[in-house]
């Protein structure tokens, strides 16, 4: 190998380079060229010299670097621009692997920075950034000596626009800054490079108001016009980002953007009208959803869920628009797609079908439709849940139960599992149906698949017991409770070998699921994790993990399992020297109070704190739990357990003081003195209310769970919330107070409604079953009549007055 | 939203690829690690070239990068960067590419010429981009660089009898190997 070098055809003797370069990753004893290398490096034939250093670059180390140092930073400073952008570019590479020797050859880079040829100042100034840009001033520095236009690179250009936007961003400058300044008056470079780089700059900054936009957008709009698709590309890619936050800004736009519809490159018509979309006014809906649909089938998959994406948001923006959206969501629905876009296209249908009550029939019937041959199992689960849940409160929804007993006979075990749910969902909802659907049933009972199997049997028998309750609470309102939780609940019970009672369901932690997360429901019927969607599989959510914790505490643990863990509450300032968060766990007669704490101050330790509460009422401090050792920044836990009162679901508050044996210690080596001295810190109250009693618990059927439960322990009032102005505001109020679910979209107020029947579940702490019933009315301020329904006195009592 | 303010840096270039009207690949450099393999690389140019091959757009968004193309004859030349990346930048390059290949292959660019110069097309592509690095955009200067080799005087200038005379030392090469 090393006789080439002697070779002298320059083709020959290039090509060599570019086969050392590649062999650098695979081979180990490249090493031997070094020589050879350093030699044509420093040799006469300027047209070996550049490629050389960049061949032996990549070929060294950290330790053979040394050896070369002194020609680099010759190189780099050399006249021959090739030689000299070969070495700054080589360094930046091995910034990488060695940065403390590339770091000191800073001054030949910035000696290189003025050199009169545009690539050396690019690459220059490429190197420059990359070594300094730690140090905020000196990149300060940096971009301000280069503010008065040495630069005469475009790339260098760009490059010194995006370390200005980058220090904006970073410190927060705003507009009036002269880095911004910068970036203004590169909009009007001469190179189109910089101009696109300066607006695609100010477009991507964080807090640009609609004034500061407008010079980037015009450029843009310009830009729109250009004979070259780039040009147009980036213009309308761009455009599109700005619509997203400042629509009214692309506005102006509009014009242009109509004529880019019909531009043969489809990546920019897509981004074009998608761009319009988000923009446009209700009436120029149509139009485009005809334009979009005329050559859907010709763009890829990504621009397809960008396109289904914008139409969902535009359902929201304009609710009457469905049919047109509905109709071309069926259409696409049914052509050729990969599993995403279908995901996609499907989630959109279902938040129509939930958000806008004329949509939902159509939506219901193109999403049927779309189960009849669709060969995503996870979709057509979902889409069977949905029908299951909406379908039997549609004004026919016999003609539902064909398309999902067509599903039992063709699918896979899973797709049947779920239809046969839905079918008994239908069954239980709807008396004329009851019988066929018992028909089809017992036929499912012949089924191939346990699970089937199963769930048909199990549904067939409530079913003919013609029970209300029996129906509501099997199939229509299925189980409640956390799945994980319940495994360990279930575990637990199978070890302890004689087993004195039965297992109680009561128990187990129940779900708590956030509302926005309901659609994809636990398990119908809680027979298995068939019919779930993929959603519900990261549910190890936070109260699981809380329960881990707390089991493992022996004070803790006899105290039995949690009922609800709230969610942090920060009981200091975050900036103060101690920050403090809270987190209260319910437990059958006792509260956990947990405390994280961490301390900011390196020079002190913080030993054996705990947290001292007080309260006038009757609430009684058991026990704490205190955390031995607080080091900086590490956060530790302390428990305070306190009893609850007789006739629990007593409200009170907590003064808190966090005590503890303040140590002295060293910043760096963090030895603490042997001394220290008692000290305390006063924290922010902690409250209990109801809702920490209250566990949420979302029914899809409110109606049913209602009648079972019975007016036996029913209260009933009527208060008047006068400090409220709004229903809006009033909905959302008493959902937070009662930290009960709201049921079927009970929390959404049609609009220029006076009044409003708020529904809500919850379980109560003991395992009660609570249901709240609130009319609203609006006059001066909003009347509520509640009706609380539970299965114990104490409960209904405890939330009525609660509210009062 | 702020991740698409692009980090200040000269690695702009993903890729850059050559390919004849089939979609097979006669030049491929990748500069960073997005696709490891060469298995992974070959699915990701067959993708591509489907998606290009038939319309004539110059650009497109693909597996979240913006590639950008130019299609001569039976050849496409192909830039990749990262879709933060500007179009611009990346539309430079490919011009650079084409027209330094043009230039060097005399204004033929096609496929069987493209295969006889493949080493200065290499060297070129190594003049123009340097692991991700763009290092020169000047066709001119890279061809220069690119150290075609001098006798390249273009066809239309030549008289009959030197056009024979290589021809006959052509001939004597190809005898000999």
């Amino acid at each position: 190998m090393t006789k080439l070098f002697q070779c002298k055809d320059v083709t020959l003797r290039r090509m060599v380079y570019l086969v050392i370069k590649d062999m650098a990753e695979i081979a180990e004893d490249v090493i031997i060229v070094t020589s050879s290398l350093t030699k044509d490096m420093t040799g006469k034939e300027d047209q070996f010299r550049g490629p050389a250093i960049r061949a032996l670059c990549k070929i060294t180390d950290t330790g053979m670097l040394q050896s070369i140092e002194r020609y680099m930073k010759q190189a780099i400073v050399d006249k021959v621009h090739p030689v000299a952008s070969a070495a700054l570019v080589s360094s930046l590479h091995l910034c990488k692997t060695s940065m403390d020797v590339t770091k000191r050859w800073v001054n030949e880079a910035q000696e290189a920075v003025n050199a009169d040829n545009v690539m050396v100042q690019y690459h220059a100034l490429g190197l420059l950034y990359h070594i300094r840009k730690h140090d905020k001033l000196a990149v300060t520095k940096l971009v301000q000596k280069f503010t008065r236009g040495q630069l005469k690179s475009p790339y260098a250009m760009c490059l010194l626009i995006r370390i200005a936007a980058k220090l904006i961003e970073e410190e927060d400058l705003g507009s009036d800054s002269p880095m911004f300044d910068l970036i203004e008056s590169c909009l009007r470079h001469k190179s189109e490079i910089v101009i696109y780089e300066a607006a695609h700059a100010i477009v991507s900054m964080k807090h640009t108001s609609g004034k500061e936009l407008a010079p980037a957008v015009s450029v843009l709009q310009l830009f729109c016009s250009s004979p070259k698709p780039t040009l147009r590309f980036a213009a309308v890619k761009t455009l599109n980002k700005v619509a997203m936050k400042h629509p009214s800004a692309v506005i102006a736009c509009n014009l242009d953007l109509e004529n880019l519809i019909t531009d043969t490159n489809r990546s920019i018509a897509t981004l074009a009208i998608t761009t319009l979309l988000k923009t446009g006014s209700e009436s120029s809906v149509d139009r485009l959803m005809k334009q979009i649909s005329s050559f859907m089938s010709e763009i890829s998959d990504e621009f397809k869920i960008v396109v289904v994406q914008a139409i969902q948001a535009l359902c929201q923006k304009y609710p009457r628009k469905h049919g047109v959206m509905m109709q071309f969501l069926a259409t696409m629905l049914r052509e050729e797609g990969g599993f995403e876009y279908k995901k996609a296209i499907v989630n959109t249908i279902i938040a129509i079908v939930d958000e806008n009550g004329e949509g939902k029939e159509p939506g219901l019937s193109h999403l049927c439709e779309f189960i009849e041959d669709c060969e995503h199992t996870v979709l057509a689960t979902r889409i069977l849940h949905l029908l299951g849940r909406e379908g039997p409160r549609t004004k026919q929804p016999s003609k539902y139960i064909r398309f999902i007993y067509n599903r039992v006979i063709l699918e896979s075990a899973n797709v049947r599992a779920a239809a046969v749910t839905a079918l008994a969902k239908f069954g239980a909802h709807c008396e004329e149906l009851l019988d066929s659907t018992i028909v089809l049933l017992q036929r499912c009972c012949m089924d191939t698949d346990d699970e089937v199997r199963d769930r048909a049997t199990l549904y067939l028998t409530i079913l003919q017991q013609k029970q209300a309750s029996l129906n509501s609470q099997y199939i229509l309102n299925g189980l409640q409770v956390s799945v994980v939780g319940l495994e360990r609940a279930l575990q637990n019970y199978t070890l302890d070998l004689s087993p004195s009672k039965p297992f109680d369901i009561k128990t187990v932690p129940i779900d708590t699921q956030p509302m926005a997360e309901q659609r994809p429901s636990t398990a119908p019927g809680g027979l298995g994790t068939h019919g779930e969607s993929p959603r519900d599989k990261k549910m190890g959510t936070t109260q699981d993990v809380y329960a881990e914790q707390l089991s493992a505490i022996p004070q803790i643990a006899k105290l039995g399992t949690v009922f609800k863990s709230s969610p942090p509450m920060e009981l200091t300032e975050s900036e103060t020297e101690y920050v403090v968060r809270c987190v209260k766990h319910v437990f059958p007669q006792h509260i956990v109070f947990q405390f994280d704490c961490t301390n900011t101050l390196n020079d002190q330790i913080l030993e054996n704190a705990y947290v001292q509460m007080e309260s006038s009422e009757e609430f009684n401090v058991v026990a704490t739990i205190p955390a031995e050792k607080l080091i900086f920044n590490t956060a530790s836990t302390t428990y305070t357990i306190v009893e609850l009162p007789e006739g629990w679901g007593a409200a009170g508050t907590f003064a808190c003081l966090l005590k503890y044996v303040v140590k002295d210690c060293d910043p760096a080596t963090g030895e603490a003195d042997d001394e220290g001295y008692d000290d305390e810190y006063a924290l922010e109250d902690v409250d209990i209310a109801v809702a920490d009693y209250m566990q949420k618990v979302s029914l899809a059927n409110f109606a049913a769970a209602w009648e079972e439960l019975g007016p036996t322990y029913e209260l009933e009032d009527t208060f008047a919330l006068s400090h409220m102005t709004s229903l809006e505001e009033a909905v959302k109020e008493i959902i937070k107070f009662l930290g009960m679910a709201p049921c079927e979209r009970s929390d959404k107020i049609p609009e220029e409604k006076s009044s409003h029947q708020l529904l809500l579940a919850g379980v109560f702490t003991g395992g009660h079953k609570t249901l709240v019933r609130a009319k609203l009315a609006l006059s001066d301020g909003v009347t509520m009549q509640l009706t609380v329904r539970s299965t114990e006195s104490a409960t209904s009592e405890i939330v009525v007055s609660a509210i009062g | 939203m702020d991740s698409s303010l692009a980090d200040p840096t000269l690695y702009s270039i993903k890729a850059i690829l050559v390919m004849d009207n089939d979609g097979a690949r006669l030049v491929s450099k990748y500069f960073d690690k997005s696709f490891p393999t060469i298995k992974e690389q070959k699915t990701f140019e067959r993708n591509l070239f489907n998606k290009t091959h038939r319309a004539n757009a110059e650009i497109v968004m693909f597996e979240g990068l913006t590639c950008v193309y130019r299609s001569s004859v039976d050849l496409f030349f192909y830039v990749v960067g990262s879709s933060n990346e500007n179009e611009l930048l990346l539309m430079s390059v490919l011009n650079c590419l084409f027209d330094s290949v043009s230039q060097m292959l005399r204004k033929n660019v096609e496929k069987k010429m493209l295969l006889d110069k493949l080493d200065s097309v290499f060297l070129a592509i190594d003049e123009i981009c340097d692991g991700g690095i763009l290092l020169e955009s000047d066709p001119n200067t890279v061809v220069s660089r690119a150290a075609v080799k001098q006798d390249d005087i273009p066809l239309g200038e030549q008289t009959v009898s030197q056009v024979l005379s290589i021809a006959k030392e052509q001939i004597g090469w190809s005898i000999l190997k």
